[in-house]
């Protein structure tokens, strides 16, 4: 251990070496495996590891790893992004794949740099707290032989007994707040420790956000609830649309509780360059925690304030129109009523949807039927579409229109295979036809189409607004946060306290009077020592007036100038010796 | 924050003029700073003399005869010189007064006006340019904000428009606390109006009320924090790079290389006889790193603010994430703006850790701290512009 870390060394007299002490208990770096033999390298590859160079690397690296996940699609996020990502870049999607850019933040190697940097962490701060503990235990470090080698330095000439002016500084340094030792002729002093506090709390928080980041990626679920106007449902896996769980949070751990979509508001600009942008979505709802009904209560969910029920948020992700749909058949008779969610498609709402008819009966031709039937949903239709195609122009309802084609035959719900309810398989369908063309009608509230070839009519009876949700329980936030505000306040210690050491010694001159020397060292960021040690001087010359003799009336003259062998740092060293900062000069 | 109806279109109207009247002063500003430059160079000249800085001496013999108590303090500094800092105490009126230092180190510079009177008034005029301008630009953000009843930070325009108002705010505050920073004039308005370029020219959107995602009031703390984060990190990456271009002036005056401009001086290298532009390029240098404050007064300068901002943008990622909470159910998705966010955090702490670092202070870890700007320059236009996700809200 030839070098230390920190700006506050200074190339240490031998006999001053306690003096002379870091002010940080940053880790000490060593050059080279010490002992020999596979203890000798663990010891010195964990000394590497654990050293503030090190440190710095993997700080580098980490923000260096980070950056690829922010510039190419994350299975995290958007996994529908990256399939079109990878279909646009076919030849090095697998290389893409191999390396985990897909999944940068839970690949192998981002892992690794968190992890080191987190090994690294705890080698340095464990060790550091201890040695924290002792130093709080011991006095400040005793006045060092050569007080002028100091960075700041004081010193003047008094006519007052050197006892009492070391009693006197004591005393000044403990009404300052300084932690001080009066012993062997001088008075050692140190104030700051609530730096190293900061610093030590800051690294450890950092250990809390961690904890809370990993217990909630293995405790968290989050699931889906797609609900129009007037429905409901319970929170349990078979209601949900979808849920992903974690391993400690699974299809059973479902917090119970029932919610329903009362009714949902959506406002929209209708003016201006942003005309459209959405300006309000408020779910009004009524739920419940746990079983007990009678404890219904109502409640209203927007973006950005989710709903609390039991261990769960509710939030309000997303929002589009649902027609209330009836079908019947040939013989007049109702075989379908329902109001069918529709998704849009763009930002002005255009929606679209199916509806499937899977109860229809015996068709016209005597045969057993389905009818299948997909379109559009538009909020606020255009005059024509002629050139666009059936576009929606505005999100809101100003002109709804249902755009629909029909289609009869085999829907295929019957082959137990799961169906997706937002798309028709037309495999085994047939589109109506009219005229030698594809039937098509297109419908307003309240008009009903009668479809070709006897198959009866649908009618579009109206239409309600349908929200989803997303149902996510979270555990851990409350460790990240408090992890958080400590590494906040931690922080703020660590960086705007100064911790700082002042020495002082009065001694007896052979020829009479009395020489009092005043020290100082601190760190060299943004250290005000050199005021404060004038500070402390002009309070210490109350009880040790400077003698009249001294050339101008003042120290000044007296000044044992640190010339050039006593500067501690004096430029060969500063070029050699890379312990010595460049900017040690820290006068304000 | 609750929904008010509608925007109103005068007072939107005003703040867009206000905005440009603003623009048009600063440029003026602009102007009459490099008035002040130019017309600073006009004084003496020197090839980095050691012997400054003697003022404050008539200071200290005016306030010594009425001394009671005088300490005088040596302090070493980083290249084995010393400067010196005296206090005393008058008698009988138990003030202090701190008569500051003398030394041998480097010494920062007069500023841009040099010893020129002509300058001086030239920076003068720029600096109450610049105060109308900053009140203009404030006017024309209010206006802004009252238009629509709401914070005025809801799109890139608006960032914009208040991150170069805090830029500005922060040095006339500086000014006014009679620190030592004028020379930051010239600077400080081409900031400004590049980012007021931009904003107007590039990502101007009208005055709107904002979508649902941004019906909190996290708006108002999250993003007036990052406001003032980015305006503070713009402060000290100009300063990491006139503490470059003067620790590098600062080496090569040492090794005499600018020696060859000292009148009577042989104007050749190597038998070659310098260049008219190198001649002229070299004075611009001398002269205008002359007037500069010392390389170790930008170096701390920098680490200062920086170490200022450092927790308050930790906290302004730490509100994004409470407000992500709110907002997308999930308070850390790394959503490209929350990767940079984060990208930008560990870069400065990479800056802080070289600086408590052997061998990675200086040079070196202000290296680290223009890496750590550009990786805020790029969460700020790049994220927005190029990249997109969660953070992608109405006209940019
Ligand atoms: C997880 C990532 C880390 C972050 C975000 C971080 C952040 C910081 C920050 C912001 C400071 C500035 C405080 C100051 O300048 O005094 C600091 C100081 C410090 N860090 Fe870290 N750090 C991390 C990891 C580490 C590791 C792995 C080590 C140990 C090898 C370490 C050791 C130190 C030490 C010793 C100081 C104090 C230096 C001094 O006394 O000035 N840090 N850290």
């Amino acid at each position: 251990m030839s070098k230390t870390t920190t700006d506050t060394e200074l190339p240490p007299a031998p006999d001053d070496d306690t003096a002379a002490e870091r002010l940080s208990t940053a880790p000490v770096e060593s050059e080279g495996p010490t002992g020999i033999g596979v203890l000798g390298w663990a010891r010195w590859m964990w000394r590497q590891l654990t050293s503030m160079r090190v440190a710095l690397i993997l700080l580098f690296l980490l923000s260096l790893a980070a950056i690829p996940g922010s510039l190419i699609p994350q299975n995290g996020q958007n996994q529908f992004k990256v399939q079109t990502w990878k279909a646009q870049h076919t030849a090095v999607a697998p290389i893409y794949e191999k390396l985990q850019l897909f999944d940068v933040y839970s690949s192998v190697w981002f892992s690794a740099i968190y992890i080191l940097l987190f090994v690294s962490l705890a080698g340095c701060i464990v060790p550091r707290t201890w040695q924290f503990v002792g130093v709080l235990r011991s006095q400040p470090p005793a006045a060092p032989r050569n007080l002028t080698r100091m960075p700041v330095y004081a010193a003047w000439r008094t006519g007052a007994d050197p006892e009492q002016v070391n009693a006197a500084a004591h005393r000044l340094l403990r009404k300052r707040g300084f932690r001080a030792d009066l012993s062997g002729g001088s008075v050692a002093a140190e104030k700051g420790y609530l730096r190293e506090v900061g610093n030590l709390l800051f690294h450890l928080s950092l250990f809390a956000l961690l904890g809370g980041f990993a217990w909630a990626s293995l405790a968290s679920g989050t699931g889906g609830k797609l609900m129009v106007e007037g429905q409901g449902y319970s929170n349990t896996i078979t209601q949900l649309d979808d849920f992903t769980g974690t391993r400690f949070y699974g299809n059973q751990d479902l917090d119970p509780f029932y919610l329903k979509l009362d009714d949902f508001t959506s406002k929209f600009q209708n003016t201006g360059d942003q005309m459209g942008a959405a300006r309000q979505f408020t779910a009004n709802v009524e739920y419940y925690g746990g079983s007990d009904e009678s404890k219904l209560k109502k409640g209203t969910i927007e973006v950005n304030h989710p709903l609390e029920i039991g261990g769960s948020k509710v939030y309000l992700i997303g929002h589009g129109y649902a027609p209330v749909i009836t079908v019947k058949n040939g013989k007049g008779d109702v075989v379908y009523h329902d109001v069918v969610p529709f998704l849009p498609q763009d930002a002005n709402l255009t929606s679209t949807g199916v509806v499937k008819v899977s109860d229809y009966g015996v068709g016209p031709d005597g045969n057993r039927t389905q009818l299948g039937f997909s379109g559009f949903f538009l909020p606020t239709a255009p005059l024509s579409f002629a050139g666009t195609g059936p576009i929606s122009l505005f999100p809101g309802d100003a002109a709804p229109e249902l755009v629909l084609n029909a289609f009869s035959g085999d829907l295929g719900t019957d082959s137990g295979l799961p169906q997706n309810i937002y798309q028709l398989n037309t495999s085994k369908l047939t589109q109506m036809q009219q005229d030698g063309q594809p039937a098509k009608a297109l419908l307003k509230p309240g008009q009903a189409w009668d479809l070709p070839n006897g198959y009866g009519s649908i009618t579009f009876e109206g239409y309600k607004q349908w929200a989803s949700f997303n149902v996510s329980h979270r555990p851990g936030n409350a460790i990240a946060l408090t992890g958080a505000v400590l590494a906040i306040l931690g922080l703020i210690g660590s960086l705007f306290i100064q911790r700082r050491r002042i020495w002082v010694r009065a001694v007896a001159l052979p020829g009479g009077g009395t020489q009092v020397e005043l020290a100082g060292l601190a760190r060299s960021e943004s250290a005000k020592i050199a005021e404060e040690l004038a500070e402390l001087a002009v309070d210490l010359q109350d009880d040790a007036p400077a003698s009249e003799e001294d050339g101008d009336g003042t120290a000044q003259a007296d000044v044992e100038a640190p010339a050039e062998e006593a500067v501690p740092d004096a430029p060969e060293a500063a070029a050699s010796d890379p312990a010595v900062p460049a900017d040690q000069n820290s006068k304000e | 924050m609750h929904l008010a109806s509608g925007v109103d279109p005068q007072l939107a109207d005003l703040s867009n003029k206000l905005i440009y009247s603003a623009m048009a002063v600063y440029t003026i500003a602009m102007f009459a700073h490099m008035f002040e430059w130019t017309f600073g160079s006009k004084g003496a000249v020197a090839v980095r003399s050691k012997e400054q800085s003697g003022n404050l001496a008539e200071t200290v013999a005016a306030a010594e005869t009425k001394a009671a108590k005088k300490v005088t303090v040596t302090v070493a500094g980083a290249k084995g010189g010393t400067t010196t800092l005296t206090r005393t105490v008058l008698a009988g009126e138990g003030a202090t007064v701190v008569t500051g230092g003398r030394t041998d180190e480097d010494v920062d510079g007069p500023g841009a006006a040099g010893t020129s009177e002509k300058a001086d008034l030239a920076g003068r005029i720029a600096i109450s340019l610049t105060v109308l301008a900053l009140l203009l630009h404030g006017g024309g953000i209010v206006a802004r904000g009252l238009s629509v009843s709401r914070w005025p930070w809801g799109n890139m325009y608006e960032f914009s428009c208040a991150f170069a108002f805090a830029m500005t705010a922060a040095y006339v505050v500086l000014l006014a606390a009679r620190k030592n920073v004028r020379w930051l004039g010239l600077p400080v308005t081409v900031a400004v109006l590049l980012t007021l370029g931009i904003a107007t020219q590039v990502l101007y959107t009208d005055s709107e009320q904002l979508v649902p995602a941004l019906h909190s009031y996290w708006l108002a703390i999250h993003v007036s924090t990052a406001i003032f984060c980015g305006g503070a990190f713009y402060a000290a990456f100009i300063s990491t790079l006139l503490y470059l271009v003067q620790d590098s002036y600062r080496q090569r005056a040492d090794e005499g290389k600018y020696e060859f401009l000292r009148p009577g001086a042989l104007r050749s290298h190597d038998g070659q006889k310098y260049s008219q532009t190198r001649i002229a390029l070299a004075r611009i240098r001398v002269s205008v790193c002359n007037r500069l404050p010392a390389a170790s007064t930008f170096d701390k300068l920098s680490y200062r603010i920086n170490a200022l901002v450092f927790p308050l943008w930790t906290f302004t990622i730490i509100a994004g994430a409470i407000w992500a909470e709110a907002a997308w159910g999930k308070y850390w998705e790394w959503d490209p703006k929350e990767t940079w966010s984060f990208i930008t955090w560990v870069a400065y702490a990479c800056y802080l850790h070289a600086r408590a670092t052997a061998g990675w202070k200086g040079r070196k870890a202000a290296y680290l701290a223009l890496a750590a700007f550009a990786c805020w320059l790029f969460n700020y236009y790049g994220v927005n512009i190029f990249v997109t996700g969660k953070h992608s809200y109405a006209g940019i």
